[in-house]
């Protein structure tokens, strides 16, 4: 492909993303106050976080079982109340575990 | 820098690690279809986003006609990515006093699902410091790991990229599970937001909806039924997910 194809095509695509992320963040200053859009907006992370998690995170690492070893592993030490970084680590790990229990067998 | 700033940088760092074995795959693509190492790069500098980018790519290399191309660039990263409109939304009513004009266009370019849900799970109201720590590690995460999956697709083991896969996973799961822990509320909009979810990938006819578009029909559902059925007091509202 030519650069400049290219190019009209990169600006296309940055310039719509950027904007859908910027307007809303920049334009939009004032405080909410209806107690239905605040406690829906409350809920849009965690709606959003749970429905790409499940199912997604199955398909993550190309095989359902390790994955489901990840999962696993990630929920008991989340509900433990540990940190981001600290289950993040512990579900790859799980997974690599995984791996290396599935070539034994 | 200082304390905020760093903390964002920690928190940043399994969202770097997961996006580098995502992009990595994103950068094998842009090779596998023709573009250089530098086009692949500068798609993941100028975007972060994945869904969107993977699209976008389709797009440039589908051989259209250059006006119908652009057009059809343009309606398909509106649709995958109006979901950012949708958190943008949110994440804007917990920023602090420090988030000027300025800021707020500087951050927003990086506010992707995951930067979004960690900013979002903080319980204070955000400064612009902790904010562009929590930039960095991903921005790099992401741009390197494209870099190295177009240069050399192979440099890593397959089992390496494979276990990263899960790491932003892992994240959601520890953003989501302790506030889930401890209200009713949180667990069964996170329970709806699953369910659709299931229906739409397993549910034959209902899976040709894009990602962008399930994300967003389960959150709107899900944070609806929230709403409605938990209205959230003022106090714990402006404390954040994490009240």
């Amino acid at each position: 492909m030519s650069w400049t194809t290219y190019l009209m095509y990169l600006a296309v695509m940055a310039g719509v993303t950027y904007l859908i992320r910027m307007l809303p963040l920049t334009v939009f200053r004032k405080e909410i106050k209806s107690v239905f859009i605040k406690s829906f907006l409350h809920y849009v992370p965690y709606a959003v976080l749970a429905a790409m998690t499940i199912p997604g995170v199955l398909e993550s690492t190309g095989d359902i079982r390790t994955a489901a070893a990840g999962l696993i592993a990630a929920v008991i030490m989340a509900w433990r109340g540990h940190g981001l970084l600290t289950v993040a680590i512990v579900a790859c790990a799980a997974v690599a575990a995984a791996q290396g229990l599935l070539l034994l067998i | 820098m200082n304390k905020l700033f760093m903390k964002g940088v920690r928190h940043g760092l399994p969202i770097g690690l997961g996006y580098l074995s995502v992009s990595f795959a994103f950068g094998t693509q842009c090779t596998d279809n023709g573009l250089t190492i530098m086009q692949a790069l500068l798609i993941s500098m100028t975007n972060l986003t994945s869904a969107g980018q993977l699209a976008g790519l389709q797009v440039m290399v589908s051989q259209a006609a250059l006006a119908s191309g652009l057009i059809e660039m343009a309606l398909t990263q509106f649709i995958i990515n109006l979901r950012y409109a949708l958190m943008g939304l949110s994440l804007g009513q917990k920023l602090g006093p420090t988030m000027n004009t300025p800021r707020r266009m500087f951050f927003s370019f990086s506010n992707t699902d995951e930067i979004f849900a960690v900013a979002s799970s903080q319980p204070e109201k955000l400064h612009h410091h902790y904010l562009y720590g929590l930039m960095v590690m991903p921005y790099i995460g992401w741009s390197l790991g494209t870099l190295l999956g177009a240069a050399a697709g192979e440099i890593l083991p397959e089992f390496v990229t494979s276990a990263l896969g899960i790491a932003i996973y892992g994240m959601f799961i520890a953003i989501v599970i302790p506030p889930a822990r401890r209200e009713k509320s949180v667990a069964m909009v996170a329970l709806i937001a699953i369910a659709i979810s299931v229906c739409f990938r397993y549910i034959p006819g209902l899976s040709a909806v894009s990602g962008g578009f399930v994300v967003i029909i389960c959150a709107v559902i899900a944070a609806s039924a929230g709403a409605l059925l938990f209205p959230v007091k003022d106090d714990a509202a402006e404390g954040g997910a994490d009240a």
